[in-house]
């Protein structure tokens, strides 16, 4: 049998671009995929061959590429339902993305079933996708917008949530399963046991948790899952909405047109079955198509790996970065309770600079509010710097990035 | 070749650390905040205006050392102009005291940030200040386009 380390270095011969060089001729070090990671030959060849080869519309005509391009798109559908324990494939949407299956959520769910006074419960360290939709549904409903806070160590302080749901009026939480900007695993399972014995629902933003580690949503218990293909090998333009069915049957049609209909006469529409109510006009075949060869490459690996990859990678960089005078890193250190995600800021050097001035050494770090500037607030920072790992890195990028904060300290004399 | 980051000279590095002109005027006639939506970096800029003159002019706000040096070359170019003479301070003014001419394009937003505030400011002042609405809009139009 292969063994970890080995298997993790024969993973970046897939990846092409890990082999440019960047500003002065350096090795790229790519340590953003928080953001969006990069792609295996595997899914680029896919859309390729998809492109090249079977496309056509899907669901409509009966010749032979047709039919070719609706089995390579429904495919992937069964591979997400296998790849995250889904029994029941009609439950699971595609979208372009995290943003758009909280948005669709917000509207189609939220619309018909939240009324003045209801409480929408999110918390403070939500990007801002799972806090924009829900400010404008609940300023539109006279409801209210209601944040668990976030202690310390980065961790939320889940008596917030007892005193919310002790009101009656929570109709939904919704929160993410591992904080983009300080990589905290949220107790998932805690949250919905509370939610469930009061009666309420949950949503889980899952982007920054599915590429990482095994997601099991049988297990889980939430009533809505999102995620996005782009943060996990995978094209852009392309995530999930997962629904639980009795929920989903409740809910209005987000997109009119094409697809998402059975019959249309002149005043009134009957909808189609799910999930297909849901994905209106010409879907984006291809990426759904690269999706799925993300998820055969990742399943190929096997995410308890990629997790063990990480912690690895983690423990190191937390362990490098700790020794580096004037920096501090955001969160728990604890490595059990987070993800490959590091923020830090580095004396009084703003992140912005720090950024800048280490992409001269090929490194990619993201700099920023990390569209998360409630969080921001809390810490009471402007921006943090971020480094997030993913199964290509390498101990040694994080040499080379704690290398590289020598030169920082140079430049602005620390 | 000339590297991205030699930017970072002396001069932005001593400007960010020990910024000129930062604070706040109580007693301002006008003052003005923007922020960059990308990055968050964010300035307030407050003028004392006597006689169509900055008699005083102080910034605050959070930002990078590219924002934070072009908000105090900015500040020490407006201080004594009058209102028409700060109007047409224009980006070049700024950047080539700092030698940041060529400037990447995803950096430019950081240093003239509190340039745009400076003219929104303005633009504010002189409509406050002015009777006819109609070139109210066409200030207003103006500032919108500076960028």
């Amino acid at each position: 049998m292969q063994s970890t380390e080995s298997l993790f270095e024969n993973v970046r011969k897939d990846f092409p671009i890990l082999e440019r060089t960047v500003r002065d001729n350096k090795p790229l070090v790519y340590l953003d995929n928080a953001s969006t990671t990069q792609k295996p030959n595997q899914v680029i060849d896919s859309i390729t061959d998809y492109y090249q080869n079977h496309n056509a519309n899907i669901h409509r005509a009966v010749y032979a590429l047709a039919e070719e391009a609706t089995e390579a798109y429904e495919a992937t559908r069964d591979k997400i339902a296998d790849f995250i324990n889904i029994k029941n494939r009609q439950e699971i949407i595609f979208v372009r993305g995290t943003t758009e299956a909280i948005n669709l959520v917000a509207y189609a769910w939220g619309r018909p079933h939240i009324k003045e006074g209801d409480i929408i419960v999110t918390t403070e360290y939500e990007h801002h996708s799972n806090i924009v939709p829900w400010q404008l549904l609940t300023q539109e409903k006279g409801a209210k917008l209601e944040y668990i806070g976030m202690d310390d160590n980065g961790e939320l302080i889940l008596d917030d949530l007892d005193k919310y749901l002790a009101t009656g009026k929570v109709k939904l939480v919704t929160f993410s399963l591992m904080s983009n900007v300080l990589g905290t695993i949220t107790d998932a399972e805690k949250i919905i046991e509370k939610c469930k014995a009061a009666g309420v629902l949950t949503l889980i933003d899952g982007a920054q948790a599915v590429p990482h580690m095994k997601v099991d949503l049988e297990k889980l218990g939430c009533d809505f899952f999102a995620f996005s293909g782009h943060k996990m090998l995978g094209p852009t333009g392309i995530g999930i909405l997962w629904v639980r069915k009795s929920i989903l049957e409740t809910m209005s049609p987000f997109h009119g047109g094409g697809d998402m209909i059975r019959e249309v006469h002149k005043y009134e529409t009957t909808w189609n079955d799910l999930p297909y109510k849901f994905e209106a006009g010409t879907p984006n075949i291809a990426d759904v198509v690269g999706f799925g060869a993300a998820i055969d490459y990742l399943t190929k690996i096997g995410m308890d790996n990629v997790r063990e990859h990480e912690v690895e990678l983690t423990k190191y960089a937390i362990e490098k970065l700790s020794a580096v005078k004037g920096l501090h890193i955001y969160g728990t250190k604890d490595i059990s309770k987070r993800g490959g995600v590091i923020s830090f800021n580095f004396a009084d050097v703003h992140p912005h600079d720090v950024a800048q001035i280490i992409d001269e050494e090929g490194i990619a770090v993201r700099s920023g509010h990390h569209c998360a500037q409630v969080l921001m607030e809390k810490l009471s920072v402007a921006a943090t710097s971020r480094a997030s790992f993913y199964i290509y890195n390498t101990k040694q990028d994080i040499d080379i990035l704690v290398n590289s904060l020598n030169v920082v300290a140079k430049v602005f004399k620390l | 070749m000339s590297s991205n980051a030699d930017i970072y000279h002396e001069m932005i590095v001593d400007y960010s650390r020990n910024p000129i002109n930062y604070g706040k005027i109580e007693n301002h006639d006008v003052t003005f905040h923007d922020s960059n939506p990308l990055c968050g970096d964010s300035i307030d800029i407050d003028m004392k205006i006597d006689d169509s003159k900055v008699t005083d002019i102080k910034f605050h706000g959070k930002g990078c050392a590219i924002c934070m040096a072009c908000s105090s070359v900015l500040t020490e170019i407006t201080k004594g102009k009058s209102i028409d003479e700060a109007r047409s301070i224009e980006k070049h003014d700024v950047l080539s005291e700092l030698g940041l001419e060529h400037l990447q394009a995803v950096r430019i937003k950081c240093a003239l940030l509190s340039l745009k505030v400076l003219k929104s400011a303005l633009y504010t002042y002189i409509g406050e200040n002015l009777e006819d609405t109609q070139d109210v809009d066409k200030l207003k139009e103006e500032a919108a386009n500076l960028y």
